[in-house]
């Protein structure tokens, strides 16, 4: 079903990062301890963030399968700011960050350079939080899909602004907490109805390639970065990356609240090609979307101090995102090792 | 070569000619002849090895320009107006990284009110941001300004700018003399970047930079502009060896070492400017002109010494910062602030309105005559005005003043029918 | 290149911020005692020994094993497997199958014929072990390996205790055990077969003996009052269960009784059934829930055809008429089975007695000393009587009578006597936290079902003795060591060297494990979560 090969029997399969009994190419990149560590120590990322994680993941991946061809176009957002302060780099690959609505747009600049030099071996990678991808950066993210132009766009999705004090944006999920939609009043969070479906408004330029992960599943990142650099052409990964200082959520939980995330049915992890979903990752042990909720204090208004349901219209509302989300990928199949 | 074309043609071909690797564009009036020019040589694979891309908007174009010249390519592209504002962000990123970009204005006014017609507006608003910036006076110095832009930004590493008057210039048919590939490679050699992106030698490019090191930074972009002007005087000097013919430089100047009278511009208007200087010099006044060339960096010191012993500046500009005054003329009076000459700004020809030689030759005698006031409007139609100031003071929901002028112009126009 | 001052910054000059200083807590690498090893009578460390067998060195995994444990073929046919029920595993899908795969292990070595290693250099020293059962014979096996010299004075006419003379063949095949005792006589072990001893201190003296290890089981059956008394139609189950040793089997006669409900009992209904008996039932004056018999041995009865009769006591025996009087009991508020006076007969040519066993003490005649309590001996936390130098173990003592704990505590009285000799007492060893199931974090490990050992069919199981439980083979041992969560323990699954956003944990290699990197190291906590068998924990960071 999807991309990678789920092995039985081994004492942690597919899910762990490593295990020495499994052969060397059915480890991860990151269990290799040759992985290039494109973003390195020292960068200033919060304590257990997840945009660190995931770039690092992606990165990594992407170094790997290109055998270290590859440039990085950065929008600015927490990833740039905690990487780059003057004098402190910790990237370790050719990087320019321009603007915040534009790294899709300096993206085809540098391919296009490439492509002029006839150096197109060299492979293109355009970064971006959520804000810079579908608030602030859609024009050009358009742009680049609708010309084909190819890039590797990749968007770090924590579901708000968080570098400047974790505002809402267009990915801010339905109920939740921020600055600019605060959990008071009859509606408290950010209100129903609104948001956008990026992966499917990738989708539906007809680009080559489109795909969403999570941090919680490296197997399946690294294997959708590996397929995504089969493609040229315009490509989108969707990378689900918990905030544990704007999402509320204990440092050391990042990663089980992503997966709470796949597994309550509210964020589907799938790929598309030219517009199709060819592939869904299929929830292996289904939980109800209070479990995820719970442990992120920006959805705290739902609940009451012992924990339990206070606001179960609102708890129900997003329960439905979920099962759509279920029904529209066939995400419930027997529950595969 | 001597071709009789449009004013964007000639420019396209000096482009292209020029080797850009990457070339990306926006439509807007009136540059957008320029980049259909060079769109169809690189369709038609006449100039070859170079990416031509169709962007979705100028915020987008420049950014693809910053990409493709931090990756080690040449990179071009040209806008007007609102789309200088729309891309304005990238441009003073272009200028902080100090990429080599090189970008056609043609200048257009900025709305609102709307107005696809020639000023200098756009040129004004980002003249802060770190861009070298040229203007020319003809179609043949257009043409000629960016081949020695390519060769300026890339020996500075900094972006530049080439202005020129829109439809005045643009849209003009008239004789030039096109450079030739082979002239162009001579000048020009191929681009060197200083600063690359690039896997064999991966750096990180646009940092963060706090409290502790900004203001060096921008100092350091003031000095290399400071140091531009020597340099920019030496390919002038260069191209006219090269080409045989004069072209950029710092200022050009017109009759104006015993001048009384010095009139300084920028763009097409001093052609005008220069047939009414003769004109009054055959009546008697010793009248001067001064063309400004490389407005950013500002030649303070060529200007200067252009200016001399004259007693009376005149500044003629196409641009006007609302609330205050002259633009131009606020940079012109610091060269001359040891104030032995008199300066007044006129503003005219906004918004595409034409500057015909009696309305040049006026301002220049009421000079003469000290009845030039610091600050005039030539060609003002007091009588709109006044109505509408009248009517803004009367009601409270007057409207907005551009339409009611409007409806006034033609209510007159068609009274008097 | 000639970078742009501030602007453009070289690769990785972020290493020169330590954001280890960040840190309030910091995570750090425990080990934990894994369930199993702890609810392992033997105290084998089964983790440590699955984990040669998932990598598919099995003879390392067997070598590892038997630092503890020298019969494995035998344990994996006969031991109850604690380790089973306390596997963590349990609680996310099924215990690992730790006691299939001891007997792959053990069947592995009697296959390619793997001998014991290293023996110590002679230490000068004689032991003398009284009695070869499960006891006697590892603790036998440990002191020879620490080098001492061992003799064994065994009163039957062959060694094996218990496992030869109470456990049926189709528990156990007499090749595997013949083979593993074999192996540890191999090692240099003395044995007088037929010499019983009733004279502890006078067989020291004789022999030379340094020290005594006194393992003589409890291999008297108790009798209970039947009015038919001594009849040849009333036996006892041990003395029925010896005797299949024989050359000549006992015949029972067509429907047999069994009086009890232990594992003895169970074992002797089942033999009753093998001999030709068309009815075999068991006679118990409680309920099944209190019935002594693990549950896998009353299963397999029942599955053979073997009849329950709960809640009854024999209070007559009729056998020229061919019948026994049964009352039936009922229980008090106490859980004591009380009589009701009603009665019922059952048919039955013979009663097998299997009312639990006794020791036979006679051996420490001679020694007061040694203070026997309720028919157990009793001993010090060293295993050592009240007599110095004379150490007993197994069903002597008042422990769970199992194999396995008996094997326990051979080892156990054979280090104990290792330190005596050389005048020393036993170091306690260092005992880590248990790891428990919420320490885990399952989610990493492959939903795998348990692979169960194939069994005869039922029809073939009664008309025979072969041996009824079948075992893995290799694919499917693999597979089995493989479901092994390694609770407490690093096996280097690469996931904290994987899931810190800081890159502060340093893989060092395979066999090496990984160390973390404070310089850099936040304290997210990330890789305590994701750890999947709980080996890392937080500490508060010290000034």
């Amino acid at each position: 079903m999807t991309a990678t090969q789920k092995v039985k029997f081994y004492q942690v399969g597919s899910f762990a990062v490593g295990n020495r009994l499994l052969d060397a190419d059915q480890r991860t990149v990151q269990s290799d301890v040759s992985r290039h560590n494109t973003i390195t120590s020292g960068h200033r990322a919060c304590q257990g963030c997840g945009e660190a994680l995931g770039a690092r993941y992606v990165l990594d991946a992407a170094m790997r399968v290109t055998g270290g061809k590859l440039v990085a176009v950065n929008a600015t957002g927490c990833l740039e700011v905690f990487t780059t302060p003057y004098p402190e780099s910790s990237w370790q690959l050719p990087w320019v960050h321009s603007l915040f609505g534009n790294a899709a747009a300096v993206a085809t600049g540098v391919a296009a350079a490439l492509k002029a030099q006839g150096r197109d071996d060299i492979r293109v990678l355009a970064q971006a939080g959520d804000g810079g991808t579908v608030d602030i950066g859609f024009g050009c993210l358009s742009g680049m899909f609708e010309r084909n132009d190819d890039v590797l766009f990749v968007c770090y999705d924590n579901q708000a602004y968080m570098n400047t004090g974790v505002q809402r944006s267009g990915a801010t999920p339905a109920a939740a907490r921020t600055a600019t939609t605060e959990a008071v009043g009859p509606e408290p969070g950010n209100p129903f109805g609104q948001g956008k479906d990026m992966a499917a408004l990738a989708m539906a330029h007809g680009i080559g390639y489109v795909a969403t992960a999570t941090v919680s599943d490296l197997h399946d990142l690294e294997a959708k970065v590996e397929r995504a650099m089969d493609f040229h052409g315009a490509r989108y990964l969707h990378v689900l990356v918990p905030c544990p200082l704007g999402w509320g959520s204990n440092s050391a939980d990042t990663i089980r609240v992503a997966r709470l995330a796949t597994e309550s049915g509210l964020f589907p992890v799938y790929e598309a090609e030219y517009g199709t979903v060819t592939a869904a990752s299929p929830i292996r042990h289904r939980v109800p979307v209070e479990d995820y909720l719970r442990l992120q204090r920006r959805f705290r208004h739902l609940f009451d101090s012992s924990g339990a349901v206070k606001r179960p219209d609102i708890v129900a509302k997003l329960q439905q995102l979920a099962n759509r989300n279920i029904d529209r990928f066939g995400l419930l199949t027997n529950e595969v090792a | 070569m001597l071709r009789q074309l449009e004013g964007s043609r000639a420019v396209a071909m000096a482009v292209a000619a020029c080797r850009p690797q990457v070339v990306c564009a926006y439509p807007i009036t009136p540059q957008t002849h320029i980049v259909e020019g060079v769109g169809e040589m690189v369709k038609s694979g006449e100039l070859a090895g170079c990416e031509f891309i169709n962007v979705e908007s100028e915020f987008a174009a420049m950014s693809v320009a910053i990409g493709a010249s931090a990756a080690g390519s040449r990179a071009y592209t040209a806008t007007s107006s609102q789309g200088l504002l729309f891309m304005i962000e990238a441009v003073y990123n272009a200028g902080g990284l100090g990429l080599p970009v090189v970008m056609t204005l043609a200048n257009r006014a900025i709305g609102a009110p709307i107005n696809i017609w020639n000023d200098h507006s756009d040129a004004m608003a980002v003249r802060d941001a770190g861009w070298v910036m040229l203007f020319a006076e003809s179609n043949q110095e257009a043409t000629d300004l960016h081949i020695q832009a390519f060769r300026l930004a890339e020996d500075l590493s900094l972006p530049v700018m080439v202005n020129m008057d829109g439809f005045v210039l643009t849209h003009a048919t008239e004789r030039i003399d096109v450079p030739t590939q082979e002239q162009v490679d001579a000048f020009l050699p191929p681009f060197e970047p200083r600063q690359v992106l690039d896997p064999a030698d991966p750096v990180t490019i646009g940092a963060l930079v706090g409290p502790e090191a900004f203001t060096e930074v921008r100092f350091l972009a003031h000095a290399k502009q400071i140091q531009a002007i020597g340099h920019i005087r030496e390919v002038a000097d260069e191209f006219a060896e090269a080409f045989g013919r004069r072209a950029g430089g710092l200022v050009n100047t017109y009759r104006a070492e015993d001048a009384d009278v010095v009139v300084v511009a920028l763009g097409s208007i001093l052609g005008t400017i220069k047939d009414v200087a003769d004109q009054m010099r055959e009546r008697g006044t010793k009248v001067g002109v001064v063309g400004i060339t490389s407005f950013r960096p500002f030649p303070l010191d060529a200007l200067h010494e252009a200016i001399g012993d004259a007693r009376r500046v005149v500044v003629i500009e196409r641009a006007f910062s609302i609330g205050f005054g002259g633009v131009l003329s606020t940079d012109v009076a610091l060269a001359i602030a040891d104030g032995r000459a008199r300066i007044s700004t006129v503003v005219a020809g906004l918004g595409g309105r034409a500057v015909p030689e009696a309305a040049i030759a006026g301002v220049i005698e009421d000079a003469v005559a000290g009845r030039l006031e610091a600050l005039r409007f030539v060609d003002l139609d007091r009588g709109v005005v006044e109505r509408e100031l009248a009517r803004m003071a009367g009601d409270r929901h007057s409207g907005p003043s551009a339409e009611n002028v409007l409806r006034d112009l033609r209510a007159v126009a068609s009274r008097s029918v | 290149m000639d970078k742009p001052f501030a602007i453009t910054l070289d690769v990785g000059t972020s290493l020169a911020n330590k954001t280890g200083s960040w840190r309030v807590d910091r995570p750090v690498y425990v080990d934990r005692m894994p369930p199993c090893n702890d609810g392992c009578p033997a105290g084998e460390n089964i983790q440590g020994w699955l984990y040669y067998v998932e990598e598919g060195d099995y003879e390392q995994a067997w070598r590892r094993l038997v630092e503890d444990n020298p019969m494995p073929a035998i344990m994996g046919r006969v031991c109850y497997h604690p380790c089973e029920t306390a596997c963590n595993r349990a609680k996310l899908d099924e215990a690992v199958g730790i006691n299939a795969v001891e007997r792959f292990l053990g069947d592995q070595a009697i296959e390619h014929g793997w001998s014991f290693g290293f023996v110590a250099p002679p230490s000068e020293k004689k032991v003398l072990v009284i009695g070869s059962g499960p006891a006697g014979l590892s603790a036998a096996y440990h002191l020879r390996r620490l080098g001492h010299a061992v003799t064994i004075y065994e009163a039957g006419w062959a060694l094996g205790g218990m496992m030869r003379f109470g456990i049926p063949k189709y528990r156990l095949p007499r090749e595997v055990l013949d083979a593993e005792i074999r192996r540890i006589c191999a090692l240099g072990v003395e044995v007088e077969l037929g010499h019983k001893v009733t004279d502890v201190p006078e067989e020291m003296r004789a022999g030379g003996f340094d020290a005594v290890f006194m393992a003589v089981g409890a291999q008297l059956g108790k009798r209970a009052y039947l009015p038919a008394g001594d009849s040849a139609h009333v036996i006892d189950a041990v003395s029925l269960l010896h005797s299949m040793e024989g050359f000549d089997p006992p015949s029972l006669g067509r429907r047999v009784a069994i009086y009890g409900g232990g594992d003895t009992a169970m074992d002797a209904a089942r033999t009753a059934k093998r001999l030709g008996a068309t009815d075999a039932v068991v006679v118990y004056r409680r309920t099944r829930e209190r019935m002594p018999a693990h549950d896998i041995e009353v299963e397999e009865a029942v599955e053979e055809g073997v009849l329950m009769k709960w809640l009854s006591t024999i209070a007559d025996v009729d056998f020229d008429k061919g019948r026994i009087v049964i009352e039936k009991m009922a229980l008090d508020e106490t859980g004591f089975p009380q009589p009701t006076g009603e009665f019922e007969e059952l048919d039955a040519d013979c009663v097998v007695l299997a009312l639990g066993q006794e020791s036979d003490l006679s051996l420490l005649a001679s020694m007061p000393e040694v203070v026997v309590v309720d028919g157990s001996v009793q001993v010090g936390p060293d295993l050592m009587t009240g007599r110095s130098g004379v150490f007993a173990g197994g069903d002597v003592l008042p422990v769970d009578r199992t194999v396995t704990t008996a094997v326990g505590n051979g080892k156990k009285a054979a280090r104990a006597i290792d330190a005596w000799l050389r005048g020393e007492s036993l170091a306690k060893p260092v005992r880590h936290e248990l790891a428990g199931f919420e320490l885990l974090n399952t989610w990493y490990y492959s939903d795998a079902p348990r692979m169960e050992r194939p069994r005869l069919e039922v029809a073939r199981r009664t008309s025979t003795f072969d041996e009824i439980v079948q075992g893995l083979d290799e694919t499917n041992a693999l597979f089995e060591a493989r479901r092994c969560m390694s609770c407490g323990n690093c096996f280097e699954c690469d996931n904290c060297f994987g899931v810190c956003p800081d890159n502060a944990v340093v893989n060092l290699g395979f066999g090496n494990r990984y160390r973390f990197e404070y310089d850099y190291c936040k304290g997210c906590g990330i890789c305590v979560s994701e750890c999947p068998c709980g080996a890392i924990v937080m500490e508060p960071e010290l000034a």
